[in-house]
């Protein structure tokens, strides 16, 4: 036993797997203890904030400041007010003008606004260009000769009695605030999903809820399958008969679509999590009844097996002794895989509104679902599924990964 | 080759039947796949007697020798067990049977289960004898008798696993066993044919002190004409699923009656004389 455990780990491929499955593992036990809190609380109003770090404007404004004078703090906020369209835009309009743009970095602020302060006239009616594309130059202009104009915002607030506004502060361009001084910073590395909720809590939560259903679906699997391949290969005859019958007719029905009407005719109100772990692994136990009945036939007839039964054991107690521990190599590799395909099955059937109902715990089908359901794959918002698509396949190539140096450890033909 | 012999075979047809077989049969499959791998054959076994099957490869021996032990049901045909018909109908009955008739195994590689410890097969026989109860130190007293009558030594072997021991010393535990659990018939298949010369002739000794000691019947299954020869009182010749030929054991070799009993003869190797390979038909392979 210790020896077979030093060979498992000895396989490379099982080590990578078994430590990227921890590292999942270990961060959804310690991640809800640095950030504890409901995953499906809705925090942002809008949908679909993107990633990054959120600062109160509010408590930035009431936070002590200090002046830095950085060389190119204008340059970077010229760059951030002219979008990318806006430039391209610009580009137009020079071309439109019939001015060389040769050598003309398009990245470059400054020698783009250069170039549009020189060229630019509002009077100018450039052929065939709409007046829509002309009044958006000009409000391309007007933010352009902001750019340089205010140096000071002013803070009022209203006066109650008066209803006239005082003012509360200035901010020059050179006011910093340390973020770390500002009361209310959120960081959110993943961004918010359609119901503004933070995408990363979610996520964590959302990969431990679909782990626990692979786990249940394929602790049920197994154990149909093991159970009925262990009486039918090993009683043989009649059994035999019956329960092959019944395999044969389940393995002829597509499991996903048997999967689906089960889903389906329960309803939305009675499926919880355990409910869809339970229909998963009560449809997909044909395979492992099929190949545990194969392996159990080549089993019984050998020696230790005959001799067992002449030292009067029992059935039960020949199964258990005898035959089990010879095939249980085999059965938890089944077991694993069973896992990574319940979970793959959960966010199949989540993928088509047929997952868990909603409300409760997030899983990572439902999160699929959601981010589909909202847009998020054409409006690229794609921290709302990505991060979710990279950790169902994490979790799935960790568990074949397991599954693969497994094999190779207990089937000596397939070692490199 | 009579000269070389240094025991004559007994004669047994007068003592008790211990297992009698007629017409017995095993067919499998059904239609063009039919094969009947047992072929109606009769059998006396008495008490006491030390019985050879002697036949090639495919000629039914293992076979019979399941249906012997109630391993496989006979297609057709009775046997009798101490004289009555025997009755493997339930789980029971049969373990009642499993009680009266053992078996020791061709490769002793694969008799034992490689995850139960060597203590664990001989207290398992122990228990089967009813001496669930016993004390512990009453238990280990039986184990170390039984490992002494085969040249081994309990203390050394306590606490190992049945892997850990050669060939030869797993085949002498399995006689071990069965000298605790003490059956009326013993059936060896091929017991010494996995096993290296010295420890063969070391096996075949045990067996014959076996039954010396405990006046059980032995069925020893064997490919090997001149090894039941050495060894038996009575030899059944088996080919295609049939007995060509039985009688004691000298009888039978030394005027061998049928063609494919003088081939079994002819073929065996023989240190001081070229090898006669003109019964070998060698086209027929």
């Amino acid at each position: 036993m210790k020896n077979t455990l030093k060979q498992v780990f000895h396989s490379s491929k099982f080590l990578v797997g078994f430590i990227i499955f921890l590292a999942i593992l270990l961060t959804m036990f310690i991640y809800p203890l640095v950030n504890p809190g409901n995953p499906l609380q809705m925090i942002g109003v809008g949908t679909f904030a993107k990633p990054g770090t959120y600062v109160s404007l509010y408590d930035a404004t009431k936070t002590s400041t200090e002046t830095l004078r950085l060389p190119d703090a204008d340059e970077k906020r010229l760059a951030k007010l002219l979008t990318n369209e806006d430039r391209v835009a610009m580009v137009e309009w020079f071309t439109a003008m019939q001015i060389s743009v040769e050598g003309l970095d398009i990245s470059d602020t400054d020698a783009m606004i250069d170039l549009w302060k020189a060229n630019y006239d509002p009077a100018v009616k450039p052929k065939g260009m709409t007046q829509a594309k002309r009044n958006y130059y000009k409000r391309l202009n007007n933010s352009i000769a902001e750019i340089g104009a205010a140096e000071t915002l002013i803070i009022t607030e209203k006066n109650e009695e008066t209803g006239e506004l005082e003012e509360q502060g200035k901010i020059t361009k050179t006011d910093y605030v340390n973020t770390n001084a500002v009361a209310n910073v959120k960081r959110l590395p993943l961004g918010t999903d359609n119901f503004g909720r933070d995408v990363l809590k979610e996520l964590i939560s959302a990969a431990g809820t679909s782990l626990l259903i692979g786990l249940l679906a394929g602790a049920v699997a197994t154990l149909v399958g093991l159970t009925l391949g262990l009486l039918s290969g090993y009683v043989g005859g009649f059994v035999d008969d019956i329960i092959m019958f019944i395999t044969n007719i389940f393995t002829v029905i597509p499991g996903f679509v048997l999967l689906i009407l089960i889903s389906y005719s329960i309803g939305q109100e009675q499926r919880g999590a355990t409910v869809v772990a339970l229909v998963i692994g009560l449809t997909s136990w044909t395979w492992t009844t099929r190949s545990v009945r194969s392996q159990v036939i080549s089993l019984r007839n050998r020696d230790h097996v005959n001799l067992s039964k002449l030292s009067g054991h029992s059935l039960f107690r020949i199964i258990l002794t005898d035959i089990l521990p010879y095939i249980a190599s085999y059965v938890v590799m089944a077991f694993i895989l069973q896992v990574s395909s319940g979970i793959l099955a959960e966010a199949q059937l989540s993928l088509l509104g047929l997952g868990p109902r909603t409300t409760e715990v997030p899983t990572l089908g439902l999160m699929m679902n959601w981010a589909m359901l909202y847009s998020a794959h054409t409006n690229g918002s794609w921290w709302a599924y990505f991060p979710v698509i990279l950790t169902i396949t994490l979790i799935s190539f960790s568990l074949n990964l397991m599954n693969t140096g497994l094999d190779q450890v207990f089937n000596p033909t397939l070692r490199d | 080759m009579s000269e070389t012999k240094t025991r004559q075979s007994k004669d047994f047809t007068n003592a008790p039947m211990c297992l009698s077989g007629r017409g017995v049969t095993k067919v499998f499959g059904l239609g063009d796949k039919k094969t009947v791998a047992v072929d109606h054959v009769d059998f006396d076994f008495h008490v006491g007697e030390f019985v050879s099957i002697v036949g090639e490869s495919g000629s039914g021996k293992t076979t019979l020798s399941k249906m012997l032990l109630g391993l496989l049901n006979a297609t057709e045909g009775e046997i009798q067990f101490m004289g009555k018909p025997r009755d493997i109908s339930s789980g029971a009955k049969k373990r009642e049977y499993w009680k009266g008739i053992q078996a020791i195994f061709q490769d002793p590689f694969s008799s034992y289960n490689v995850f139960h410890k060597i203590d664990s097969v001989l207290l398992d026989c122990i228990n089967m004898r009813g001496g669930k109860n016993l004390p512990k130190e009453k238990k280990i007293e039986m184990m170390t008798e039984a490992c002494s009558f085969v040249n081994l030594k309990f203390a050394e072997l306590t606490n190992k696993y049945p892997f850990e021991l050669s060939g030869g010393q797993m085949q002498r535990l399995m006689i071990a066993r069965i000298f605790l659990l003490k059956p009326k018939i013993l059936l060896a298949d091929e017991p010494t044919s996995m096993v290296d010369a010295c420890s063969r002739a070391t096996i075949l000794d045990m067996l014959l002190d076996l039954r010396d000691e405990t006046g059980m019947t032995i069925i020893f299954i064997t490919h090997d004409i001149g090894l039941a020869y050495y060894i038996s009182d009575t030899v059944y010749i088996m080919e295609h699923g049939k007995f060509v030929e039985f009688g004691k054991a000298d009888e039978v070799i030394i005027n061998p009656k049928a063609a494919y009993t003088k081939r079994l003869i002819s073929d065996v190797p023989k240190i001081h004389e070229a090898w006669d390979l003109s019964t070998v038909d060698l086209k027929a392979e």
